[in-house]
């Protein structure tokens, strides 16, 4: 067993933990934060995405004991008091949730992608979430919801919101 | 998914990392990235008994021009080869394998040390090594030795690095002037493993004609292969229309891929041959650049 500290959405939690024990299970399981999805589990849907140290990261690959001494974002995370972070504003905005349980990973994956490059081309950011899979939108409308954030984050008026039904 | 019970150390340096791996035997593994073991053990195609995670040691992540090589610590992560500048004017055979390996969040965590010990023919970086002609540099308590990539690759998942050691750098002997290098894998969609895959680098004598070649196949063989009598037919040449469809014909002949799920070994064979033009032709292209 392991004692580890982590630092999750500003707020220090430690915890035991076996080697073994994946991340997103901490998450969920033990800390109670069930926003992190556990998806395909196998690496290839993005649902469990979190950030660590500000990197985007399939929490279901990841061991607990690796984010000992990190700072780790969930989508718990990301508003403010003020209100709902740009890429929440931009989904909510432009339709591009249906069932919702990609939002979270797809969300923190676009915010690392806006954090590199604020006005990413319709291309970067189709390649940018291409570790994400959504079954539900066809994606458009998220790709409307990143250029929305990225407008938003740039200080530029938002592109309008009609949303793309698929 | 929950992997079998192991234990786990984190050293934070080598000497430690070395002595660990001595003190556990044959069944203990180093973790790297993580992205292709813990998957492997989350699955149970890997029980190791005991992890000796290498990310607290300091110094093992770098691209460095140096002695006339490209070195390359081993727990570089993808994602630093993708956003590197001089690896994209200088080497972009790394930025074109790089987006193609699995998907953003991967590659945050994926190294190329990772990637190259891991001994996986379908993975990316090892044709890509076999075409830049690269040394991988292993390292022990007894110190550090150089093995030429094409004597790295034992079978599936085996590998030079030995019990007590350590794949630490990735050495490529530094591209010339008139050099160009591409690489493209075909794949059904993000994150799969290449359906076949070509790496190419073409260097030109000042006529014009190939003075260095390396062909470098992804997935269509049990170890990671060189297209030896492709690059053969190339070199000294003007690399006509004919020569490249020639060296394209060879490389198709010469790789043995199965018959799988991604296709036939017909089907395979034949996108061996039409990406393995479509790159010499990229590579020659950027030695203009």
């Amino acid at each position: 067993m392991h004692d580890i500290t982590i630092k999750i959405n500003g707020t220090e939690h430690k915890a035991t933990v076996e080697s073994r024990l994946l991340l997103v299970h901490l998450i969920r399981e033990q800390l109670a934060m069930t926003g992190t999805h556990i998806g395909c589990d196998t690496t290839s849907c993005g649902a469990c995405t979190v950030l660590i140290d500000g990197k985007s990261a399939k929490s279901c690959t990841i061991l607990a004991v690796q984010a000992d001494g990190k700072e780790i974002t969930t989508v718990e995370g990301i508003a403010t008091a003020e209100g709902l972070h740009p890429i929440q504003e931009g989904f909510k905005e432009n339709h591009a949730l249906q069932c919702g349980f990609c939002t979270p990973g797809m969300m923190l994956r676009a915010i690392e992608l806006l954090e590199k490059n604020n006005n990413p081309s319709e291309d970067e950011i189709r390649w940018g979430i291409s570790g994400n899979l959504c079954r539900c939108t066809g994606y458009n409308n998220i790709v409307k919801a990143i250029q929305y954030a990225g407008a938003k984050l740039r200080g530029e008026e938002t592109p309008s919101t009609e949303p793309e039904f698929v | 998914m929950i992997p079998e019970s192991f234990g786990y150390s984190a050293p934070s340096s080598l000497i430690d990392a070395y002595a660990l791996l001595e003190q556990h035997g044959d069944d203990a593994k180093i973790l790297a990235g993580g992205h292709s073991l813990i998957p492997m053990m989350k699955l149970r195609f890997a029980s190791p008994t005991h992890l000796i995670d290498i990310n607290k040691i300091p110094n093992l992540s770098y691209i460095k021009e140096e002695d006339g090589y490209l070195k390359i610590g081993a727990m570089t992560r993808e994602v630093d080869l993708e956003e590197s500048e001089v690896i994209r004017h200088k080497y972009p055979i790394f930025t074109d394998a790089s987006k193609l390996i699995a998907d953003p969040q991967v590659r945050n965590f994926g190294t190329i040390g990772g990637n190259i010990a891991h001994g996986d023919a379908a993975n990316d970086h090892p044709a890509v090594m076999l075409a830049l002609g690269a040394e991988v540099v292993i390292s022990s308590a007894a110190g550090d030795r150089t093995v030429g990539i094409d004597d790295f690759f034992f079978g599936f998942y085996t590998t030079a690095v030995q019990h007590g050691e350590i794949l630490t750098e990735i050495r490529i002997p530094s591209l010339g002037p008139r050099t160009g290098s591409a690489y493209h894998k075909l794949e059904r969609k993000v994150g799969d493993y290449a359906t076949a895959g070509v790496a190419v680098v073409i260097g030109l004598n000042e006529d014009g004609s190939c003075s260095k070649v390396g062909i470098g196949l992804t997935n269509v063989n049990p170890t990671p292969i060189r297209a030896a009598r492709s690059e053969q037919i190339l070199l000294g040449t003007t690399m006509s229309e004919s020569d490249v469809a020639q060296a394209a014909q060879y490389a198709a002949e010469d790789c043995s891929p199965s018959d799988d799920l991604r296709g036939s070994v017909e089907f395979k064979k034949d996108m061996i041959r039409v990406i393995t033009k479509r790159m010499i032709n990229k590579a020659i292209q950027r030695t203009k650049l």
